[in-house]
């Protein structure tokens, strides 16, 4: 008998993955849009069961609250309404599949031959506080860092959307 | 058993992401590729934090990706729309010019 | 206060049929909650506006016009379901759903009492803030799947804004977060007794209530920020191609999402269920619990009541000023509140003014 919680977790992994697919390989890319709204979900709910419910949070307020939002916004400044469904070329698919599938092989071949370092018993820290101090205090530098990043992606986000002087 | 859950998932995830980069014409298909990389990468931060050290540290480097993401994301993104707003399309194989 | 990996956990641990009773029951109080109020709530808006126009208002139905909701809720739903054979059936159809999923989803961490509160999360704040992109997602779905070119304005025009005050809202909770050391609202509230409101905390404190209230106006498209839907420039916005029932949820859901800003600026600004001079540990067990919840049910009614009282005096922003108001102005506000309430954490050893002001006599 599995239990009820294997049952969500098999769900949402594999609405995350047929979501997947669906962005990849959907003609229309807002379709393509709205189907990564899924898949950035069930990965939120995975990750509170990996008992991460921070990470959770922020996935879902960054990637479904402004990344997506910005790809939706992009795409509706850069195509025309009337047509729906944007060409594509179904050349380039084989060796980009052909490419890939050994990739996941060799993924797969990793996953289930290593002899991975489990640990029994897991008892996580509680959360949100602990997370905070780590951050602050070994991850001070990256945390400055990641900043200074943000600030120059934003200052170059708006010099290159801006229109030009001519 | 559940670490190769997690695992295999992201195995998916990253996998569809490089078809999505190899494959798409559209920069913006593209872009939604890599962000399903980066996901995939997160996922896998996440779970081996859990698993092998019952530890937070994964969930930074996660946090991290995320931030990185986003601003991959918003600098991606006004690429685009200036490449669009050159050569009216967001087609890759249009970009083969050197000026506009 | 419970984590959400363990609310989770719990709930799928249990056997099949109590699972689904538990999220049955989740979802009937929420309808309970939820439709009633957003009901009544129009009803309200058409009393306050008559109010203030100096005119009577709906009166014909009920004593007071009060059942005028229902009656307003049966024509609705009577009326014809128009579906444009140029749109994009599936999203269209979807996008009522997401956008009233989105904020009746919030209503799960509002503490309306000590124990009233449906799961008072550990990232409530988080939650809160994550919900409210749903919304939003749930609007550009609508206004691009109508394949009307106002429609598809009024998505880009609300994706726009939402993106935009996310950052002010967002940063004004993270000083309530930094005053209180948690994310769980019930753990917010409970710091809050009698003066020690996070509004009168420090004066910073005191700005950031106010950059949040506008920013959560803007972020829920009331007016004056409502440019996603204003009939003046874009017919409908986002709903001009939808009738009948799912413009009623578009309807609800935006007072549901009024509802659910003027909570959390309760719970996190103005004490939730705490008053100056009333000590819960002198009342009896039995009336604690509705004397909180009147008390925050009447927080939150006089907030809404401002909500209507801004949307009926104030004219319309222009799309720019929106955006500059926010860029411009509310964002490095906010940012310098975080930096000055931290200042303020670390110069008085995390004391309120109050707190301060009592030291000098004690």
């Amino acid at each position: 008998m599995i239990d009820f919680k294997t049952i969500v977790l098999i769900f949402f992994g594999a609405l995350a993955v047929s979501s997947a697919v669906l962005v990849v390989f959907l003609r229309n890319i807002v379709y393509s849009a709205f189907s990564l709204i899924a898949t950035f979900f069930s990965l939120a709910v995975l990750f509170i069961f990996l008992s991460a419910e921070f990470v959770a949070g922020v996935q879902v307020l960054i990637y479904v609250g402004g990344i997506l939002i910005l790809f939706l916004f992009a795409l509706m400044l850069s195509q025309q309404l009337s047509q729906k469904a944007v060409k594509l070329s179904s050349t380039k698919l084989l060796p980009a599949v052909l490419l890939a599938l050994p990739m996941l092989g060799i993924f797969l071949f990793v996953i289930y031959q290593t002899d991975w370092e489990l640990v029994q018993n897991i008892q996580m820290e509680e959360g949100v506080a602990s997370l905070a101090s780590l951050l602050l205090d070994k991850y001070l530098l990256p945390f400055e860092l990641a900043s200074i990043l943000l600030l120059g992606a934003l200052v170059g986000a708006l010099l290159l959307a801006r229109p030009g002087e001519k | 058993m559940e670490l190769h859950f997690y695992l295999t998932i992201s195995a998916c995830l990253f996998t569809l992401g490089t078809i999505a980069i190899f494959w798409r014409n559209n920069l913006i298909a593209i872009l939604m590729g890599v962000e399903l990389v980066l996901n995939a990468s997160g996922l896998n931060f996440v779970a081996f934090s859990k698993y092998t050290s019952a530890s937070l540290h994964g969930q930074i480097f996660a946090l991290f990706i995320i931030v990185i993401a986003a601003a991959e994301a918003a600098v991606a993104l006004a690429l685009v729309l200036r490449f669009y707003q050159s050569s009216s399309s967001v087609d890759v194989e249009t970009a083969n010019k050197l000026r506009h | 206060m419970e984590s959400l990996s363990i609310f989770l956990h719990n709930l799928t641990q249990q056997t099949l049929p109590l699972w689904i009773f538990v999220l049955l029951s989740i979802v009937l109080i929420l309808f309970l909650i939820t439709l009633p109020f957003a009901g009544f709530a129009t009803y309200l808006e058409r009393k306050v506006s008559a109010d203030i126009q100096a005119r009577i208002g709906p009166n014909r139905v009920g004593p007071y016009g009060l059942l005028q909701f229902i009656a307003d809720g049966i024509k609705l739903i009577l009326k014809e379901d128009i579906i444009p054979t140029a749109s994009d059936k599936i999203f269209f159809r979807m996008a009522p759903m997401i956008v009233i999923i989105g904020s009746f989803s919030m209503f799960v961490i509002i503490p309306f009492a000590q124990k009233i509160v449906i799961a008072d999360l550990n990232i409530g704040v988080l939650y809160i803030l994550a919900m409210g992109s749903f919304v939003a997602l749930g609007t550009i779905m609508g206004g691009w799947a109508s394949n009307n070119k106002w429609s598809l304005l009024g998505g880009m025009r609300s994706a726009a804004s939402v993106i935009s005050y996310e950052i002010p809202a967002a940063l004004a909770l993270l000083n309530v977060i930094l005053v209180s050391g948690s994310m769980s609202f019930g753990h917010i509230v409970d710091q809050q007794k009698f003066f020690n409101w996070n509004l009168f905390h420090n004066p910073f404190l005191f700005i950031s209530f106010f950059i949040y209230f506008i920013s959560a106006l803007a972020e829920v498209n009331r007016t004056p920020f409502d440019i996603p839907e204003a009939d003046s420039e874009l017919v409908g916005g986002y709903h001009t191609e939808y009738s009948g029932m799912r413009f009623a949820l578009f309807f609800l859901a935006e007072y549901a999402d009024i509802f659910v800003i003027c909570a959390v600026a309760t719970a996190a600004f103005l004490g939730g269920w705490h008053v100056p001079f009333l000590n819960y540990e002198n009342i009896a067990e039995g009336v604690q619990l509705p004397l909180q919840f009147i008390i925050t049910l009447t927080k939150i009614l006089v907030l809404f009541y401002v909500v209507m009282w801004l949307r009926w005096t104030l004219p319309r922003y222009r799309v720019d000023q929106l955006l500059g108001l926010c860029w411009k102005f509310l964002t490095p506000l906010s940012f310098l509140m975080v930096i000055l309430t931290s200042m303020w954490m670390l110069c008085f050893g995390g004391r309120s003014f109050y707190g301060i002001i009592i030291g000098f006599f004690s």
